[in-house]
């Protein structure tokens, strides 16, 4: 009996979808159409890869206010950091003939299919925060998110101005997973720009993983190997929260005996920063959702945006972190 | 005096433990090579400081875990929740202290501490539910806790760190008396095992139920109660080394507090002499698998191996140490030193003396007990023993 219907109402499930593709795409273009010419209220369908830190929740959030402010209608999906269910989240958003698809990709490889499919539907994709790893650059508009290479980069330049008239600078350096790309990035940018002061040395480099226990390991292992340390430079606050507890049980004062660098900004950071720990903190900011927004209105006007927009990101110092720290978001 | 240490040296020469007390010493020689500073330690604040008390210090969690671990594997068991139960515990405390009225005092600790140990206590129960009343096997029973436990402890933390402000909570992991506190646990938690286990007969029921559950049920042993007891043990082992990670930095950390820490504690196990089939494990010897895994970490931070080649690095030394206890290696070995010292015994005395297991691995209360050996050692040395006068 079973095997009977089961073909059966496998090819009605396909005939209804085939009918589902044609009438989408011909009301997409009719959609995109009234979006430009009548003014209407733009709808952005958003596929968020899940909250799994602080960072992320803030960016969340970020995206929903910046929606509401903009006028833009904003449909929401956490996907849990599962690919499936971002895929799943995309193409229901084709098939409810959204203007305009944003999206931060869990992964970076397997997109080419779903992106292929909004493509066809005239509708364009936002990457947002991640990249995604596809020859054909035409599947979507821009990608909006951080350059981790000119992170390093502000840190590097904030220490060269530091160790100005210094003969000798030591720096440990606590860096990310090995392999990830805010580590590699990172690493290179500060590299690059400590070029310009050959006063300043990277005497030890180490993975601390991103985690405050790896960064306060590694950092009891380097105060003991290496007997000058003047500088540290963490590829994230955790890292330096974690090389700031190890430097105060070796007895010395974090922030004046040792200074500190970090990237990221996040709350418990922005604290040390602002009680005199760290020293200096690049931003990595999670707060992209006015920009999207503009580039959303944009890509659906027609008007040309650039491949690669890199997110609005600051530097803090101590005083600035006491001024800035009351409103943080995150 | 001069037999005492002969038979010492001999007793040594045959111990499974050997190898990895050789391996740990030479690691911290190569370490005192490189960096001359290593091996000394001084007062800093009213405690102790230097490279080997943080080995002491950030061994201790790897310790813990791996005694709760040694005794699931004695049962023929694995437990591979252990990590998940840490962040579960860390996430847990943390969380209740923020949340309770004055997260800067002692009773709040207390509370977040109690809270936690209670929860894993319950977690112990529900992996000993399924292996020892259901009958899964322990790699799947215990899986299951450690694929969903990571989530539950995002499910407490809000997917965020928590970090704490709480002198008595950071004592746990990050105090000192002396000694660094963490350890001081570890150790405390060892010997009351050692004196369980081996004063008692407990040690051996445990190992006759891994050499065969049924026929020790025959037998008249509570099986069952037995298996169930050492997953409780092994859970509340694992909240308590959580508690001393996320008290280390003051701070939960769902995500990575205690990540692959399973492994360690395995491995640890491993290179302790204790068999994975259940039915013999050595105390003594997942101390010292437990410090030399914590050396080895403390080896690539302070001698600058490059973080691409680490993994590589920790792979050779592992499979060094393993190789080296192999029982062919070991053998082989045996019957080339007498050579050298021709003095001690007739060689094919020293030969069956290297060969058989000493009783020294079994009983780390015992220095001594040469009297009472299990039974699993008396079965096997005559066929070791064989293959050498054989060859």
């Amino acid at each position: 009996m079973l095997k009977k219907i089961l073909p059966v109402a496998v090819s009605a499930v396909a005939v209804a979808a085939l009918a589902a593709c044609g009438s989408s795409s011909g009301a997409a273009a009719g959609a995109s159409g009234a979006g430009a010419g009548g003014g209407d209220k733009i709808v952005m369908g958003f596929a968020q890869v899940g909250a799994e830190s602080g960072w992320r929740t803030a960016n969340t959030k970020n995206v929903q206010e910046s929606a509401k402010t903009a006028g833009i209608e904003l449909k929401f999906s956490d996907a849990q950091q599962k690919q499936e269910n971002q895929i799943k989240a995309i193409r229901s958003y084709i098939q409810q003939k959204v203007d305009v698809i944003a999206f931060s990709p869990v992964v970076e490889t397997g997109w080419d299919t779903v992106l292929l499919e909004a493509k066809r539907a005239n509708i364009p994709v936002i990457l947002t925060d991640r990249a995604v790893d596809s020859e054909d650059k035409t599947l979507y508009k821009t990608f909006l998110g951080s350059d981790f290479v000119a992170e390093g980069k502000k840190a590097g330049e904030w220490l060269v101005k530091d160790s100005e008239g210094k003969s000798e600078v030591n720096v440990v350096e606590l860096q990310g997973t090995t392999g990830a790309a805010p580590a590699i990035d990172r690493k290179e940018g500060f590299a690059d720009a400590i070029k310009a002061a050959p006063q300043i040395k990277v005497i030890a480099s180490q993975t601390g993983d991103f985690t405050r226990s790896g960064g306060k390991q590694v950092m009891e292992a380097f105060l003991k190997s290496n007997p000058k340390i003047d500088v540290v430079y963490a590829h994230n606050d955790d890292m330096g929260l974690g090389a700031i507890e190890a430097i105060e049980a070796a007895g010395k004062v974090p922030g004046k005996d040792i200074k500190i660098i970090t990237v990221d900004a996040v709350h418990d950071g922005m604290q040390a920063l602002a009680d005199g720990k760290i020293n200096y903190i690049v931003e990595c900011s999670p707060l992209l959702g006015d920009q999207l927004m503009d580039l959303a209105k944009k890509v659906v006007a027609g008007e040309s945006v650039p491949e690669r927009v890199v997110t609005e990101e600051t530097t803090f110092t101590q005083e600035q972190a006491k001024t800035a720290l009351p409103s943080r978001k995150y | 005096m001069s037999a005492a240490t002969a038979t010492f040296a001999q007793r040594m020469r045959g111990s499974r433990l050997l190898w990895p007390v050789v391996a740990l010493v030479a690691l911290l020689l190569a370490n005192a090579a490189r960096n001359p500073g290593f091996l000394s330690v001084r007062l800093q604040d009213g405690h102790l400081y230097g490279s080997l008390v943080d080995i002491l210090k950030n061994g201790a969690p790897t310790l813990l875990i791996a005694l709760g671990m040694t005794l699931v594997i004695a049962t023929r068991g694995i437990d591979l929740s252990v990590g998940a139960v840490a962040a579960i515990a860390g996430a847990v405390a943390c969380t209740t202290i923020v949340g309770s009225s004055d997260p800067t005092s002692p009773a709040a600790a207390v509370t977040g501490i109690g809270v936690a140990l209670a929860l894993c206590l319950v977690l112990g129960l529900w992996n000993g539910f399924l292996v020892s009343l259901l009958g899964i096997q322990p790699i799947i029973a215990t899986l299951v806790l450690m694929t969903a436990g990571r989530g539950i402890a995002m499910l407490v933390t809000d997917g965020q760190i928590i970090t704490v402000r709480n002198d008595f909570f950071r004592e746990i992991g990050a105090g000192f008396l002396l000694f660094p506190i963490s350890i001081l646990i570890a150790l405390a938690a060892l010997v009351a095992v050692a004196l369980v286990t081996r004063r008692t007969a407990l040690g051996l029921l445990i190992e006759s139920v891994g050499i065969n559950p049924e026929a020790s049920r025959l037998a008249g042993l509570r099986s069952r109660t037995i298996i169930w007891t050492v997953y409780v043990f092994a859970a509340v082992c694992a909240g308590v080394a959580g508690l001393m990670i996320s008290s280390n930095v003051s701070a939960a950390d769902a995500n990575n507090a205690g990540l692959w820490i399973e492994m360690d504690a395995i491995l640890a196990v491993v290179i302790g002499g204790s068999s994975l089939a259940g039915g013999r494990y050595s105390l003594s010897g997942t101390l010292v698998g437990a410090l030399i895994i914590q050396t080895l970490t403390t080896t690539v931070y302070s001698m600058g191996i490059a973080p691409e080649v680490t993994l590589v690095f920790k792979a050779l030394v592992v499979i060094a140490v393993c190789l080296l206890q192999a029982p062919k290696m070991r053998a082989r070995f045996a019957r080339r030193r007498p050579a050298g010292h021709p003095a001690t015994q007739p060689s094919a005395d020293a030969d069956s003396l290297a060969a058989q297991q000493d009783p020294a691995d079994h009983d780390a209360a015992e220095p001594d007990g040469v009297a009472d050996r299990p039974v699993a050692d008396a079965v096997d040395a005559p066929d070791t023993k064989q293959k050498v006068t054989q060859s």
